[in-house]
Order: structure tokens, then C-alpha cells, then sequence
């Protein structure tokens, strides 16, 4: 993972400028509610922007990186607990 | 008893029994086919190993249909058995690969998209990944043909649900050359699109592909290595337990007869009625269609409609008496969605699969194609307003 243009004591990159990314919990819901989620999450915020997405539907570990590539998106996945965190940079593309 | 007659079986839809039949993986029969299957119950219903009149007859029957059989998946009569099931024939056929090469290894090489009678036999082996069209990745397949310990390697001709053909002649080549067996599954081609000629040295095949009642049909080329482990079983070349109900087999060899001579033709207009279903699914926002858009079945699409659950739009198009599948979750008994949607990394929710009858099954197949094509877009629409997510 690189970030150029951050100094590593920046803490996370921000979901839009000057602020924490937003972070949509759709832990407990099924598929499709997180995408549903994020997507609206997603929905007004700037091309290089980032929205973290909490998930324990296995389903979205297909259905989130598909989503992201028909918009654009860069997703990286972690596993956290029970859970995964999907972490989003939006592409150009909308919702 | 008060009442020893049964209810009668309710009766069919109107329009006839395909009416709407978008679903065709296990289709309605081909009528000439239900018409054989009817009268071979009066005429064949014997066990054919018995040496009674009745037996001997139904035996002469099986004889002629496993002719037709036969030759429908390019093998010799005495090459072909008859399983219950597409299924069963995969799961013998692969076994007697796997058996005859038990001092080789027991590794099995197999697409990721291969149907899951294969996927649970192929043990701890990584499938081998499919691009985002879904065809398998050749090189690494030949590259898994070539550790040691490979007893064999299974391909589909196409993929039943996505569609997308796979590169058969370069994997039987690659096969060929590594001296690994290969199993060509064609149980959702046969009848639809034409058999790459003497690939394989086991072909599996299902009469339902070709408007026949589900039958699996496993060809066993004299030359291959193969072989079931334990006590020689009774029926079928020694691979079955149980002979076949004739009566279906030759139902299934009526559907191939009546199906071979308007094969390309019904291909040519099923490909086009495809190549409409795939623009019409395609210019609704947010829809995605799934699989390679040339290179694959002639009568069979999947898309996806972003937002939306399988089941919304599998029950709202039912409404409009129109029967589809779905490879997404909650669409059927099982939770999990498709492996091999899941194997090209594309939606799996909202997943609409169309499996197009043949034309002589379903004579109005092409209206139904149309009314799809004509009600997707406010369909999805209504949903999409139904579920709050219009906005996205």
C-alpha cells in the first residue's frame, strides 16, 4: 500500500477533505443491503474519496468487489473479526 | 373406502405446457418425446435383463435407443451407459478415471465453474480460475496438468449458466500432451451446440439438454484407461447398479431424433433471441449481463440487476407468468449463491438466468423473449421504486 501524497502520521485518508472516511456498518444485513449501503454512501462523494464498508455477509465478498469494478472503485478487503472491512476509493463513476 | 379415485393432475397452464418457459434446464419434453415416454410405459415398462417376452422386448428397445444415443455423443454403443441423473453419470465417470489412475495420483484438475457434482470430487485441489467471461485460464490449467500426482482433468464444453464456451481443443491438446484423461461434461451443450469431434476420453451428457427427460448419458472411449473399484456392478457396462426404465431412455433417444435435423436452425434463431435479451437487459441502467457475448450456448444468458434480490425479481417476473432461473441466494433451497458467478467476480444478487427451451418444446418462444424484453425495464424499475433504491 502506498499513499504518496499522505504523510504516515495522517492517520486513515479522508472521505472528503478534511474529515474522517464515513464508515457504513451493514454487519447483521444480507445481500443486497451492504452494497445497497455503501452505494448510497458512495453516492455524493467526490471521485478519490474513500468509504469504509463493514460486512459479515459472505455474499459481499463477491458482491462488494463486483459492484466496485462496474463503478470504478478500488476496493481492498480485510478480514476483522467476524467480519470483513471493505475499504473503498471511488472512481469516477457514480453510486 | 369412501373414495378410491385420486384427484386428477391439475390442468396445464393455457398456451400449452412450455407457456412462458424461460427456464429450460430442465425443460418440458419434447412432445413427440412425452408421446414415446406415454406409450413405452404400455410397451417397454420390463426389466430388460430379464429373459421373459416383455423383458426381451424392452431389452430390443433399449438396444435401438442406446444406438441413437450413442451416436448423439460420438461414441460407440458399447460405449455409453445410462445413469439416473447428469449428475450420477459425472460423479462414475469421474470415479472410473480416477480409480484406473490411482498409482498416478488422485489430484483432480477442474475449472472453477464446473458443476458442483465435479467440484466436490476434485478433494483439496484449487480449482482453476475463469476470466471475468468466464472462460477457463489455459495456461494455469496446463500448468496444474503438469504437477505430478494428476489422475485427471474435467471440462465443460460451455458453461450452463453463464453460457460461455470453453476452450476445449487447446485443453484435450494440452491433456493429450501431459498423458492426463480428460472428461469433457457436455450435459449442457449436447443437442444445442455442436460436440468438438473425439475430444474427451469420457463424455457426459444429459438427454434433458435436448428436450429429452433428465437422463445422464456417460460415453467411455474404449481406448481410456478406467475402471470402478469394488464388486463389478450388474447393469449398464458394469457401471451402473440398476438398468435403466426404458421407457425414459427412449424418450430420450425420440427427443435427440426429432431435435438432430433442426439443430442449427434452432441455434441460429435461439442465438438470436439471446443476442436481443442481452441488448434489451443491457440498456436497463445498472443491469449487468454476464458471460462472454459471442463466443458461447446459443440459448442461454444471465444478467444481473444491481440493488435488486434474485428472488424479487425471479417472483415479480412469475407474475408476469414468466418462468426464469436466478443463480443468486435465497433463489432456491440453497443459501450461497452460484460458484461460478461467484468464480467470475460478478453480481451475484439480482441474478435473472434465461435457458431458452428448444423451438419445437416451446413453439412461442420467441414471444416470450419478447414480453421479457418488453417488460424488464419497467420491471426493474417498479422494483428498484418497491425497495427504496431508484436513487442509486
Amino acid at each position: 500500500m502506498t499513499a504518496p501524497e499522505r504523510a504516515p502520521d495522517d492517520g486513515p485518508p479522508a472521505g472528503r477533505p478534511g474529515g474522517e472516511p464515513p464508515v457504513v456498518d451493514a454487519r447483521g444485513t444480507r445481500c443486497p443491503v451492504p452494497v445497497v449501503r455503501v452505494a448510497r454512501a458512495a453516492r455524493d462523494l467526490p471521485a478519490g474519496a474513500t468509504v469504509v464498508l463493514l460486512a459479515d455477509d459472505e455474499i459481499a465478498a463477491v458482491d462488494v468487489p463486483a459492484w466496485a469494478w462496474l463503478r470504478g472503485h478500488h476496493v481492498d478487503a480485510e478480514p476483522e473479526g467476524t467480519w470483513t472491512r471493505y475499504v473503498l476509493v471511488l472512481g469516477a463513476g457514480t453510486g | 373406502m369412501a373414495n378410491t379415485t385420486s384427484d386428477p393432475l391439475p390442468a396445464g397452464p393455457p398456451g400449452g405446457v412450455a407457456a412462458g418457459c424461460l427456464d429450460a434446464t430442465r425443460g418440458p419434453l419434447h412432445p413427440l418425446a412425452a408421446a414415446t415416454l406415454g406409450a413405452a410405459a404400455d410397451l417397454a415398462w420390463a426389466d430388460p435383463t430379464r429373459r421373459h417376452g416383455p423383458g426381451r422386448r424392452a431389452r430390443g428397445l433399449l438396444d435401438t435407443a442406446r444406438e441413437v444415443l450413442a451416436g448423439a455423443l460420438g461414441v460407440r454403443p458399447d460405449e455409453l451407459s445410462v445413469h439416473a441423473s447428469a449428475e450420477d453419470a459425472l460423479s462414475v465417470g469421474l470415479e472410473g478415471l480416477r480409480h484406473a489412475r490411482r498409482r498416478v495420483g488422485e489430484r483432480v484438475v477442474a475449472s472453477a465453474v464446473e458443476r458442483t457434482a465435479v467440484l466436490v470430487r476434485t478433494g483439496d485441489e484449487a480449482p482453476v480460475p475463469v476470466s471475468r467471461s468466464g472462460v477457463v485460464d489455459v495456461a494455469a490449467l496446463v500448468a496444474a496438468l503438469a504437477r505430478p500426482g494428476t489422475a485427471a482433468v474435467v471440462l465443460q464444453t460451455a458453461n450452463g449458466e453463464v453460457g460461455t464456451r470453453q476452450p476445449v481443443a487447446a485443453v484435450a491438446a494440452a491433456a493429450r500432451e501431459a498423458g492426463v484423461p480428460l472428461l469433457l461434461d457436455a450435459t449442457t451443450s449436447l443437442g444445442r451446440d455442436p460436440l468438438p469431434a473425439g475430444a474427451g476420453d469420457v463424455v457426459v451428457a444429459d438427454a434433458a439438454s435436448f428436450g429429452g427427460p433428465p437422463l445422464g448419458l456417460l460415453g467411455v472411449r474404449s481406448g481410456a484407461r478406467w475402471g470402478l473399484p469394488g464388486p463389478r456392478r450388474e447393469a449398464e457396462q458394469g457401471r451402473a447398479l440398476a438398468a435403466p426404465w426404458v421407457p425414459l431412455v427412449l424418450a430420450a433417444a425420440e427427443a435427440w431424433r426429432q431435435g438432430e435435423a433442426a439443430a442449427d436452425e434452432d441455434a441460429t434463431s435461439a442465438r438470436a433471441l439471446v443476442d436481443r435479451l442481452r441488448a434489451a437487459a443491457g440498456a436497463v441502467p445498472d443491469v449487468q449481463v454476464v458471460g462472454d457475448p459471442q463466443d458461447r450456448l446459443p440459448h442461454v444468458v444471465t444478467f444481473s440487476v444491481l440493488y435488486v434480490d434474485g428472488e424479487t425479481v425471479v417472483d415479480e417476473l412469475a407474475r408476469h407468468d414468466l418462468a426464469v432461473g436466478s443463480g443468486s441466494a435465497c433463489t432456491s433451497s440453497t443459501l450461497r449463491p452460484s460458484h461460478v458467478l461467484a468464480a467470475l467476480g460478478v453480481l451475484t444478487h439480482g441474478n435473472v438466468r434465461v435457458t431458452l427451451p428448444l423451438a419445437s418444446v416451446s413453439p412461442h418462444r420467441a414471444d416470450d423473449v419478447d414480453r421479457l424484453c418488453a417488460l424488464l425495464p419497467d420491471v426493474v424499475a417498479g422494483l428498484r421504486a418497491r425497495l427504496g433504491v431508484a436513487d442509486l
